[in-house]
């Protein structure tokens, strides 16, 4: 199938064919990644710009790496949003940009709707590479393509989530991914960190990480941030580390195969046990990492508009 | 001591009084006539003889007249409307709205008059700036009534010089942008100022409730991961209010109504026979929070866009009467401020020219409202509101008056607009009504010209 989309700024309306067309495409990536020069001059003479106006270390890797490996031209923008007066330099840089005849930008912020802003100011292609609470597409079709290599469909595979889904953008673009594969999704948060009507989602909502855990085919964890303890979304740290920490004891509970991710950092020991993360036998975070970045090439490649055939 | 404000040296600016004419002698010709009281008179002339209302009669076909004839054959001719709720950014940003760009804005919408809101900068909480504000624009064709801060510099802790205001010219009192959060404060603000006969103007907001907050909680903000200000936000404090009224006997009046708990909350306290009136903004009955799915900031403004069930709640309490008046909020800000990523936008959007063209779309043409009700709204009701005594169309009276074309298509054209500002999110918008005229103080204009 050709690939007509220009941006990608989200998962919430990619179809069901789409996805897959890019998670199949990534396979073919992750060949030429087993080569020993494993680079490719497919984008030859494209510029690319990473403008990361939020701390990331994985995700920028990721795509430079992707980009190198692609043989394209690239640009780093790395600061704090802090660091700059809000409103203003999103404008400017957008301009400068135009002005260098870029081909793509992927875009990092701390603003919901950056990307969005930003894709309607330039002519080049717009990757979201996480905006605000919003959404996080390469890190939901990475997670995807590694759940694909583990399971042999989407249909009918249970997926929990557990965390903070209120302020995840992973959260969010891998529940409008999953469910558009056909996968259950179960939530599982404390009250507070639930999104206001999270129902319609049409996905199962829970307090209980046991419960979660039992649902589960595959158990995705996601990050908490430190300061959502003085926000009161919780007590303490400990409270949630008890309530709704994933934990070896819970799993031996549960007496199943359950597979774990999580899209890192991790606060191991909080939200997820250390050695559970680092056990092999359960966890496949290192697989995402390795993933990410034979996605990213497919989202480049894609987006750019180069046809091989 | 008085120490008079000096005008700031504001340059370029748009009006200048040369488009104001002086009506010596105008005949309105052919008029449909819509008085405060319901009446309407179909095919009437009224005559205006410097400034004033001097004959009105069964139109008579053509007869020699020495004045200017203004064809008003099809045409509305309300007694001068009135937006009780506007931001005008002077003194403080005249970059994005002066008193007198924003009254041309207004008289380009069809109002010939004006409550401008105290977040200038300084607030208006003194009497230098109301008189400032009144004397800047003296024997303008667009009257403007000056809000005051109800708390000195809008900081909720201390009550403004109430009587010195009233006494300068201040004709309502509001801390709009925020409420009061001190119960005990706003209590005795609703107390001192009955004194007056005017009303006490909030802003209904809980700002613990809509902390990090940029758009209605919702489906939809659940979706874009912006954060939510709930409609219960506006809720308690409405309740809040209306006990405070109740119990005081003041005279609350809610601003920018928004959600049906408010809507319903000022329905029973009518009902109970608390002093309370109540505004909407077109936005409030034209939008919903799905327009926000574009994080174009010109959705953005407090309160936010509600869904579904909240607008239709708005126009159900506009129709039984639960809601007062239709204000715009006219907020104007410069393109740099609100042309950003959604969370970084100013709240606000301009209102004034595109009111009248809503209401029509909105409220008329779909039979909900009819003209008549939309006068008692927009000027009867709201002058009341203030203690005011509304214009009138009759014969010795000043002629105070918006001609409108009801069935006068045209499209919304943000760099065609008066207003020194743009944030307007119905550009490209094709509206069914228009103003065509509006007289005042012995000045008319034609808003086509």
């Amino acid at each position: 199938m050709s690939f007509e989309r220009k941006h990608l700024l989200g998962l919430e309306d990619v179809s069901a064919e789409e996805i897959t067309h890019i998670l199949d495409t990534a396979e073919t990536f992750k060949e030429i990644l087993q080569r020993p020069i494993p680079k490719v001059p497919t984008l030859r003479g494209k510029t690319i710009v990473n403008l990361f106006y939020e701390a990331s270390t994985r995700t920028r890797f990721s795509f430079e790496l992707a980009e190198k490996r692609l043989s394209a031209d690239t640009l780093n923008f790395s600061t704090s949003a802090s660091a700059v007066k809000k409103g203003e330099s999103l404008r400017d840089t957008a301009q400068n940009i135009e002005a260098m005849k870029v081909d793509m930008v992927v875009i990092r912020h701390s603003a919901a709707g950056a990307p969005h802003y930003l894709a309607q100011c330039i002519k080049g292609s717009v990757i979201n590479a996480g905006d605000g609470c919003h959404e996080h597409p390469t890190q939901a079709l990475l997670d995807m393509l590694t759940i694909r290599d583990n399971y042999k469909d989407f249909k009918g595979l249970r997926v929990a989530i557990v965390g903070d889904i209120l302020h995840s953008r992973v959260a969010r673009s891998n529940i409008y991914g999953l469910t558009t594969m056909g996968a259950e999704v179960a939530l599982c948060a404390p009250q507070t960190l639930i999104p206001y009507e999270a129902e319609k989602w049409n996905v199962r909502l829970l307090n209980d990480v046991d419960e979660a855990i039992g649902f589960a085919d595959i158990v995705m964890a996601l990050r908490i941030q430190m300061e959502r303890q003085t926000q009161n979304f919780f007590p303490t740290l400990r409270e949630y580390h008890n309530f709704f920490g994933i934990t070896r004891e819970r799993l031996d509970r549960a007496n199943k195969k359950v597979t774990i991710m999580h899209p890192g950092p991790i606060n191991r020991g909080i939200e997820l046990d250390s050695d559970l993360a680092d056990d092999e036998h359960h966890s496949v975070i290192l697989n995402q990492v390795t993933n990410g970045v034979a996605i990213r090439m497919a989202v480049l490649y894609l987006l750019s508009g180069e046809t091989q055939e | 001591m008085k120490k008079k404000l000096q005008k700031s040296h504001v340059i370029g600016e748009k009006m200048s009084g040369d488009k104001f004419i002086k009506s010596k002698n105008v005949l309105l010709k052919n008029a449909t006539i819509i008085e405060n009281g319901y009446s309407e008179k179909e095919k009437w002339d009224i005559f205006v003889v410097n400034g004033k209302i001097d004959t009105i009669s069964p139109a008579k076909g053509s007869q020699p007249f020495s004045g200017t004839v203004l064809d008003c054959t099809g045409k509305l001719v309300f007694p001068g409307l009135i937006d009780m709720h506007v931001h005008f950014r002077e003194p403080g940003r005249e970059d994005e709205e002066t008193l007198k760009s924003g009254a041309l804005s207004g008289i380009a919408g069809g109002f010939t008059a004006g409550c401008t809101m105290p977040n200038t900068n300084p607030v208006t909480d003194n009497r230098e700036i109301v008189e400032f504000i009144l004397e800047e624009m003296k024997n303008h064709l667009f009257s403007v009534f000056p809000i005051a801060a109800i708390t000195k510099d809008q900081q909720g802790e201390k009550l403004v010089e109430m009587a010195e205001l009233v006494d300068a010219g201040a004709v309502a009192f509001s801390d709009d942008g925020k409420s009061v959060a001190n119960s005990l404060l706003l209590r005795r603000a609703l107390e001192y100022s009955k004194m007056f006969n005017v009303p006490i103007i909030e802003h209904c907001e809980d700002a613990n409730l809509v902390v990090g907050g940029d758009m209605h909680e919702g489906f939809v903000s659940s979706n874009l991961g912006l954060g939510g200000m709930p409609a219960i936000a506006e809720d308690v404090i409405v309740a809040r209010d209306l006990m405070l009224a109740e119990y005081t006997g003041g005279k609350i009046h809610i601003a920018h109504i928004s959600t049906k708990g408010s809507v319903e909350l000022v329905r029973r306290a009518k009902d109970k026979g608390v002093d309370v009136t109540a505004e909407a903004t077109p936005h409030h009955f034209t939008l919903t929070d799905e327009a926000v799915r574009s994080f174009d900031s010109n959705y953005k403004m407090n309160p936010p866009l509600r869904s579904e069930e909240h607008v239709e709640a708005v126009i159900q309490g506009l129709k039984d009467g639960t809601i007062d008046a239709i204000v715009t909020d006219h907020a104007p800000h410069s393109i740099e401020e609100k042309d950003a990523e959604f969370s970084a936008a100013p709240f606000g959007i301009t209102g004034l020219e595109t009111a009248l063209g809503l209401i029509a779309r909105q409220l008329v043409n779909p039979g909900i409202l009819t003209w008549q009700d939309i006068v008692q709204k927009m000027c009867k009701n709201p002058y009341q509101i203030l203690g005011m005594e509304a214009p009138q169309i009759k014969v010795g009276e000043v002629a105070n008056l918006s001609v409108i074309d009801p069935a006068g298509e045209w499209e919304v054209d943000k760099f065609k607009m008066k207003s020194r500002s743009r944030n307007t999110p119905f550009h490209g918008w094709k509206l069914p009504a228009r103003a065509v005229a509006v007289f005042n103080n012995g000045l008319y204009y034609l808003v086509d010209d």
